[in-house]
């Protein structure tokens, strides 16, 4: 083959529809055909509420998995992670963009991102602490993705059909992200003296923030049960831990929410971080 | 030849030569010339290394991307950069190198990569012009190794070059957006133009005459084209690209020559190529510590996963393929 | 010779072993070989070769291998280990010299 029609067939290739892009085009379109109208019957703010929460929470949480780009501990790690992040930041896309059509602001994803302050997020606090080593990093993602996965098994059969349409795709993403940490806090906690500790360190950080999401009702009212998922988070966290040979303590859990805007201080520089080059040229086109 | 001679090196040379001769592929248990096989594991280890270097300048910019659509895009290309190193690694393994052997070289500056990548990222129209620049350009030196003789460098540059038009499209892309956005914006996509431009032209490598190891490279078909044919095809496919965008490219000796067909372009400072190769670039220092750092730091995870996995086997009799099988 | 490194003896700490990946590609296709990768273990493998080789959506199966645990034919005469019948070359129609008056042979 010629390098000519070598370069025809490869950009021929990018554009045959058959996936090839990292994004966008290709994929199948989790909106497709669905009616973006409110049902009767759904009480439109606490739909945008929960859609944001749940925006929140993915975005934040793949911003802690970006800052791990360059720095993994193994290249194979490193690709495990980014498609991860990718999984969360399309998830906070779609329920970006779901928030506006429902609060009737019109917002769309970049208004919710890039132009709010640390005050108006809603995520759960443990999304926001800051990245630690990857012990802490593997106890903090099986507790989200667990939790998360539980409530959108749910959620896929929601009033709101598009907001079911987002768990639904959700789910599939969510039961690889869980099974990636899980695996890897059997292989540390099991590992070699230094990972069980720093396995058990990071178990015992996380663990005091998983109150707050046991506690998170908000998806109750559009088909949510906070108390399965609740249950099912920590029967997860339990046996997760019995696998990997690592004991739960019986955390006191911190007080307040960051569902009813409670933030630590790691919230904040997260967000001038994310937003600086938005903020820095109003009016710009990206 | 008789048939009295030792067997062998001959004949095997022979064979080889006329692998090579009918165009067709080196595959990893055929017999190769040494230096066929360390100038290959050398080439492929220096690309496997930029791919990896090379997610640093961009990477940096994947928590401060201005949209949630910018984000996903160079996150999703920071994460293929990743991919396309360990596509390398694989098969520079097939020749009986080891991946933590070539990670050793990189880290201790034993091993190179790709000049281009230790120069700054100063703002975000930075990664614009890398993904039109520099991987365009990646593109001209990569769709040639397609078809080099070594079969998985082939087949991995395959895999590789059909990535990248997605890198070199989003990047022009991005610089498309910008030049219709704010006059700020124009600027900084015009002051990244000027930064890359050089720098790009010298990725292809020093001049022919001055290019040792070239001629053999061709000779064994590991290389397909000189680094000047390259770089010039580079120069002829992205100057009406740069019109298009609105930008200057900076080389005042820049014109179409009609009688040539092709471009005629200003010289490359080859002594700062040399420098910056040398070690003695803007940011070789910061890249290389950089990625020692996250090795080292890595290193209690993978030993972990190394001894879980030594006890699991100790702890299962008999082997366990079940789980192989999807 | 610096330039050759040592092909893994003894596996440094840490090491993960090499795994072969085969794809399915979709329903009907068989697997195919498409590279190599890093892993502790099967489950790892399989994992990382999901994210490695088929983020975009390329395959429907995959198979890990463990590199070693593969068994491959010697490729015919050009393999060293084949090298002794490589200098049979009477089995070759070239080795004898025939008068070039000699038609049809």
């Amino acid at each position: 083959m010629s390098d000519e029609h070598l370069s025809a067939s490869l950009a021929a290739g990018a554009e045959d529809g058959e996936g090839r892009w990292a994004f966008g085009t290709g994929f199948e379109d989790p909106l497709h055909g669905v009616d973006t109208t409110v049902p009767d019957g759904v009480d439109a703010g606490a739909l945008a509420a929960l859609c944001l929460a749940l925006g929140d929470d993915a975005l934040v949480g793949a911003q802690r998995l970006a800052q791990w780009t360059t720095d993994a501990p193994e290249l194979e790690i490193e690709l495990a992670l980014a498609n991860i992040g990718l999984d969360l930041l399309g998830q906070a896309r779609l329920l970006y963009a779901r928030t506006g059509q429902v609060d009737g602001t019109g917002r769309g994803e970049d208004d919710f991102a890039y132009w709010r302050d640390a005050d108006a997020f809603r995520n759960v606090r443990l999304a926001e602490l800051p990245r630690g080593d990857f012990a802490f990093s593997m106890a903090r993602l099986l507790a989200l993705s667990a939790w998360r996965l539980a409530l959108f098994q749910r959620l896929a059969a929601a009033p709101d059909p598009v907001l079911a349409a987002i768990a639904a795709k959700g789910v599939k993403e969510l039961a690889y992200h869980r099974q990636f940490a899980a695996d890897w806090i059997v292989r540390l906690g099991d590992g070699t003296e230094e990972s069980a500790r720093r396995m058990q360190a990071g178990y015992d950080e996380a663990g005091p923030w998983l109150g707050e999401l046991a506690a998170d009702t908000s998806a109750d009212a559009l088909g949510g049960d906070a108390a399965g998922a609740a249950a099912e988070l920590r029967q997860v966290w339990e046996e997760t831990a019995r696998a990997a040979g690592l004991t739960v303590g019986a955390y006191p859990a911190h007080p307040g929410a960051g569902r009813s805007g409670e933030r630590t201080e790691h919230l904040a520089p997260l967000l001038e971080e994310l937003q600086s080059v938005a903020r820095a040229h109003p009016g710009a086109a990206w | 030849m008789t048939e009295t001679e030792a067997p062998g090196a001959d004949a095997l040379q022979e064979y080889f030569d006329a692998t090579i001769a009918r165009d067709q592929r080196v595959e990893p248990r055929d017999w190769m010339p040494e230096g066929y096989r360390k100038t290959l594991i050398r080439q492929i280890a220096q690309h496997a290394h930029s791919e990896i270097i090379g997610m640093q300048p961009e990477g940096d910019w994947i928590t401060r991307a201005p949209s949630l659509r910018r984000k996903s895009i160079l996150f999703a290309k920071v994460q293929d950069e990743a991919g396309h190193g360990l596509y390398l690694y694989s098969a520079a393994e097939t020749l009986g190198a080891d991946r933590d052997d070539l990670t050793e070289r990189l880290i201790t500056g034993r091993q190179k990569y790709s000049s281009i990548f230790n120069y700054p990222t100063p703002t975000f129209a930075d990664v614009g012009v890398i993904g039109w620049f520099v991987d365009g350009a990646a593109i001209c030196n990569q769709v040639p190794l397609c078809r080099s003789s070594y079969g998985p460098y082939a087949r991995a540059m395959v895999r590789v070059c059909k990535e990248e038009s997605f890198h070199q499209r989003q990047g022009y892309e991005l610089l498309m957006t910008m030049m219709s956005g704010t006059e700020g914006q124009r600027a900084m996509v015009q002051d990244a133009v000027d930064r890359w431009w050089w720098p790009s032209l010298m990725m292809f490598g020093p001049p022919d005459d001055n290019s040792p190891n070239s001629e053999r490279s061709m000779a064994w078909k590991i290389k397909r084209h000189s680094n000047d044919e390259l770089r010039q095809r580079f120069v002829d496919m992205t100057v009406p690209q740069a019109e298009h965008l609105g930008v200057t490219l900076p080389d005042p000796e820049l014109r179409w020559n009609e009688e040539r067909g092709r471009y005629d372009f200003g010289t490359p400072d080859y002594a700062e190529l040399m420098r910056v190769i040398s070690g003695d670039g803007p940011c070789n220092a910061e890249r290389v510590t950089r990625r020692r750092t996250a090795h080292e730091d890595g290193a209690w995870v993978r030993e972990a996963a190394a001894a879980h996995a030594a006890k699991h086997t100790a702890r299962h009799t008999g082997p366990d393929r079940t789980e192989a099988a999807a | 010779m610096s330039e050759t490194p040592t092909p893994a003896t003894g596996s440094p700490r840490g090491s993960w072993p090499l795994y072969e990946i085969f794809v399915r590609g979709k329903r009907g296709l068989n697997h195919v070989h498409v590279g190599s990768l890093r892993a502790a273990d099967d489950r790892m493998a399989l994992l990382n070769a999901r994210d490695l080789y088929t983020r975009r959506n390329e395959g429907v199966s995959i198979w890990a291998v463990r590199s070693t645990d593969i068994a491959a034919s010697a490729p015919d005469e050009k393999d060293p280990f084949f090298a002794p019948s490589g200098d049979k070359v009477y089995r070759h129609p070239t080795f004898y010299d025939i008068p070039e008056d000699v038609p049809h042979i």
